[in-house]
């Protein structure tokens, strides 16, 4: 039997907000335990949460940004369940009447073309963090993260393989960080994914039963995870088994998911309208000031580097999927107006160096402006393509720019016809067999030659040189 | 001089002609209260020094010519309103030991009026009873007579006011909760509108029916006070953006042309005969002084205290989750597990009427439950909102009985939840509605104890309430203003 994969994401994005959601502390990671707190994060008895007005407006961005309708009136609901990272004994979010519903952003899979469905973005604050240490009969809370702003995003069940999730998160990451509402860590848990995932015989309309995916801190370990549990409901459908509903926690050393607790608890958790907040109303005009705020998002700059610069499909989807790759892209394109070109070499050479992580392109010393004007002296035959790799590594590892490196290490190409002429008569006087040879129909001896050239001039000469004087004086 | 048993006003004059000081009127206080209040038992917290320490500083600035308003005036605080350095209980075991960090929004309003805290004062645990015979210290005596409740659950606050152990209080009202003590104990009480009063610092019971007010020893003490407390606060989101008036130029208007609204509904079966003679001659009088008056009707009044019986435990259900043993107040750690913990702290440190509640709040907001009760109690108050509505495009103030008795014996219903409920029938509408209501004295049962009428006006209307009750007040003239013999 064949079987259709359905997957619903649940994604929670951290807002990058200097404040918390309700109160004036600071957001910042990695404080001191409980220093970024107030009576609030506390959950002292008779304070009152103040909803921070950024976090409605990112919201209301990214609603935006994935086609989502707001909706003009939407409230807070409280959400009660008892835990000790939860200081108030509920979580303050939303329930019925979210900020924002029915959007769909659209991913590519191998060429191929498809849109995936939001149901809902929701605002919340999260939950303080528990450190246990096995040697003491006590556990620590740290409530500095209680009340970090959250933005919850549901797509629907519309995604139907592991890669097509990769792709659709990888989207909303890349929009979130175009937005720059979000850090998008992963590991420090500012941008996090929980995984709906069943299987159906191929044909079937109703679901079949679900598993919950927790604990992917990667994209990798997202796909990867996903990949296992496809088998391992396979493997039981096929034995004639049941998947058993419940919630399963990716171990990424071991690559295998793992029941979280024996059975699914069932939680009931009340939400109601929290009567501390009152509801939020949105007018059109704030929606239009929002939209005006927005910034060319991926999508959008894909096209346009595909239409306006004649790039391929593939290269603007590369380039444009993260905004830090893309802007520099397009910073380096005022200094070097090569679109092609300049996108190969980011690419390859770039995309080497910073360990194919396009993100990582704003922390690397090479400016767009260097890279330009290493590309610009490849152009005008000042060094070599192949120097320029090393003149690039060098740039990468120390910031210097390339017209320095390559004056400090005499790299500029050796372009002096008559300079050459002297070092290529030396060697063919130096190997008469070779010489021979050539001049009997073994062409292919050039490349022989023109390497001795370039032993002598520690890859200086310019090749195209190099080639025609080799052939000048082995066919006199 | 006997200045506790001086009004805010009366002791503000005294205190500006610096005929006496802020400590003289705070000892004579904090005497009052050693000499009275092991039979009144209205106070959980004293602290003289703080107070009397407030005093001195209160002194300084009347020395100088500044201070507020309630400059150098010894009050008593509920215990439910934080304030920063002294215990805050709640009436409540599992709040024992906790002292606030911070002041509520009322209380550093007071300070920063000068008034002097003498101490916080006893009430049914978390705002939850009628009675305050659910406080988890002492129960509050009623100063007319000791044997009987003081009513609930700002019992402490109108005890204290009643038996001068204090110049005025601030109570806090879910229910009826100053109304009600302020009518049985003889004194002045206001529940602001929703929105009029910043909660924040108020220790939740039910968050969208909360509010602080004024217990008082006459109206224009009321009117006083209100002045101080009011206003819109960015720390309280549902506290609103309004000008607040100068309610003491409300006590010199007035009744003429002004309509009162009898509603037929609230002249229920079960109305003691004592209490209503009461309201009609206080509502004779008020005629006499120029009021018309006009028959009007709340159709949804039956379902009141059904609708309030669900969305108050619902919200105190949520609101009390936080007293968990984990971060401040008491807990029990016999357990092994975590779970054990919350169970054995939560079981030993609320009381029955306050573990009632959060079991029918529980219930009303359970999954498959929620949409029969708390939402269908939402809809329904919405309606008797509209009721009032409708009401005062008829009328300007609404009259009726604050209780449909006077005080009764304590533990006579302490053991019939269900009839207790029934007691705060005729001031629970004010609270789901969000309009303000007040309580003023109108005469006395046969047994010597205190009768009160209420009154109602819509939204931020407070200034009629004052103006129609300093009328009442003026022209009834009770005797005595205050118990004698203590």
């Amino acid at each position: 039997m064949e079987f259709e994969t359905v997957i619903g994401l649940e994604v929670h994005a951290q807002l990058k907000t200097k404040s918390k959601i309700f109160c004036g502390c600071s957001t910042a990671f990695g404080a001191p335990p409980n220093t970024n707190t107030c009576e609030l994060c506390l959950g002292m008895p008779g304070v009152l949460p103040v909803l921070n007005k950024k976090v409605v407006e990112y919201s209301m961005k990214m609603a935006l940004a994935t086609n989502c309708r707001i909706n003009k009136m939407n409230r807070f609901a409280r959400k009660n369940y008892f835990y000790p990272d939860l200081p108030k004994g509920y979580q303050i979010s939303q329930f019925e009447l979210p900020i924002a519903e029915h959007g769909w952003v659209d991913i590519n899979v191998e060429e191929q073309h498809k849109r995936i469905g939001i149901t809902r973005i929701h605002m919340e604050e999260d939950a303080g963090k528990l450190i246990h240490d096995e040697h003491e009969p006590y556990s620590y809370v740290d409530l500095n993260r209680t009340g970090v702003p959250l933005m919850e995003i549901v797509s629907e069940p519309d995604i139907r393989s592991p890669e097509e999730a990769s792709a659709y998160l990888k989207k909303l990451h890349a929009t979130l960080r175009y937005l720059d509402i979000c850090d998008g860590n992963m590991e420090e848990g500012s941008f996090r994914c929980d995984a709906n995932i069943s299987l159906r015989p191929i044909g079937q309309e109703e679901f079949g039963t679900r598993t919950e995916l927790k604990n992917m801190n990667s994209f990798r370990n997202v796909q990867r995870a996903l990949e296992y549990e496809v088998r391992r409901q396979r493997d039981i459908l096929l034995d004639g088994g049941e998947v058993v509903q419940e919630t399963l926690l990716w171990d990424a050393n071991k690559n295998i998911t793992n029941s979280m607790r024996g059975k699914e608890e069932a939680h009931d958790y009340r939400y109601f309208p929290d009567p501390d907040l009152i509801p939020i109303v949105i007018y059109d005009d704030w929606i239009e000031d929002m939209r005006n705020t927005l910034p060319e998002l991926p999508d959008q700059k894909r096209v346009r580097f595909e239409e306006e610069l004649g790039l391929p499909g593939y290269d603007a989807e590369v380039l444009t999927a993260s905004r830090e790759f893309a802007d520099y892209f397009e910073e380096a394109l005022k200094h070097y107006p090569q679109a092609k070109k300049l996108s190969n070499w980011m690419m390859t050479e770039l995309m080497r160096e910073i360990k194919g992580e396009p993100s990582a392109v704003q922390s690397c010393l090479v400016t767009p402006e260097n890279l330009g004007a290493l590309l610009t002296m490849i152009d005008k035959g000042t060094i070599s393509g192949k120097i320029a790799k090393t003149v690039f590594t060098e740039m990468m590892e120390t910031g210097k720019d390339a017209d320095t490196i390559v004056k400090d290490k005499g790299l500029v190409q050796m372009s002096d016809e008559g300079e050459l002429l002297d070092i290529v008569k030396e060697i063919i006087a130096a190997n008469p067999e070779q010489a021979a040879d050539f001049k009997g129909g073994k062409t292919k001896l050039m490349g022989f030659f023109v390497g001795q050239l370039m032993q002598k001039t520690k890859g200086k000469a310019n090749p195209k040189l190099a080639n025609e004087l080799f052939s000048k004086e082995l066919n006199k | 001089m006997e200045l506790h048993k001086l009004t805010i006003h009366e002791l503000r004059d005294l205190l500006k002609k610096r005929e006496v000081s802020a400590v003289d009127a705070t000892r004579k206080v904090l005497e009052r209260i050693d000499s009275v209040d092991d039979t009144i038992q209205a106070f959980i917290t004293v602290d003289h020094n703080k107070a009397l320490k407030q005093a001195e500083e209160a002194d300084k600035l009347l020395q100088s010519g500044e201070g507020g308003e309630l400059c150098g005036v010894p009050l008593s605080i509920k215990d439910v309103l934080c304030t920063k350095g002294i215990r805050t209980t709640c009436g409540s075991r599992i709040l024992e030991t906790f002292v606030p960090p911070y002041d509520a929004t009322v209380v550093d309003k007071l300070n920063k009026s000068g008034a002097v805290t003498v101490g916080k004062v006893a009430m049914d645990e978390f705002a939850m009873g009628s009675t305050s015979e659910n406080c988890a210290y002492r129960i509050p005596k009623n100063p007319w007579n000791p044997e009987y409740i003081s009513g609930g659950s700002s019992g402490g606050s109108a005890a204290s006011v009643a038996a001068d152990e204090c110049i005025a209080s601030l109570g806090t009202d879910t229910g009826g909760s100053i109304r009600q003590p302020a009518s049985h104990c003889g004194v002045v009480g206001m529940k602001p509108t929703y929105g009029r009063v910043s909660r924040y610092g108020l220790v939740a019971f039910a968050s969208s029916l909360d509010q602080i007010g004024p217990i008082t020893k006459d109206v224009r003490d009321c009117a006083l006070l209100m002045n101080v407390i009011s206003g819109y606060d960015p720390k309280d989101s549902t506290s609103v953006k309004r000008d607040v008036p100068d309610y003491s130029a409300a006590l010199s208007k007035g009744l003429k042309g002004l309509k009162i609204g009898i509603p037929k509904e609230y002249f229920i079966q079960g109305l003691d005969a004592e209490v209503e003679k009461a309201v009609f001659n206080g509502i004779d009088i008020l005629k006499e002084a120029g009021a018309e008056t006009v028959e009007i009707s709340l159709p949804h009044n039956d379902y009141c205290v059904a609708v309030y019986y669900m969305i108050a435990p619902a919200e105190a259900s949520s609101n009390l989750a936080r007293y968990d043993g984990v971060k401040y107040g008491y807990r029990d750690s016999s357990g092994e597990s975590l779970q054990e913990m919350y169970r054995n702290t939560r079981s030993k440190g609320f009381g029955d009427e306050v573990k009632r509640r959060i079991v029918i709040g529980t219930y009303a907001l359970s999954s498959g439950y929620y949409d029969a009760y708390y939402k269908k109690a939402s809809q329904v108050r919405t309606l008797i909102t509209e009721d009032f509505s409708k009401a005062y495009e008829k009328c300007d103030v609404i009259v009726s009985p604050v209780t449909p008795t006077p005080a009764w014996p304590i533990g006579e219903k302490i053991d019939d939840p269900l009839s207790m409920y029934l007691s705060d029938i005729l001031t629970i509408s004010a609270n789901l509605a969000g309009i303000p209501g007040m309580s003023v004295p109108c005469g006395f049962s046969s047994k010597g104890l205190p009768i009160g009428l209420q009154f109602q006006a819509a939204h931020f209307q407070e200034e009629k309430l004052i103006t129609t009750a300093f009328n009442l007040e003026q022209h009834l003239d009770l005797s005595p203003k205050r118990p004698e013999g203590l």
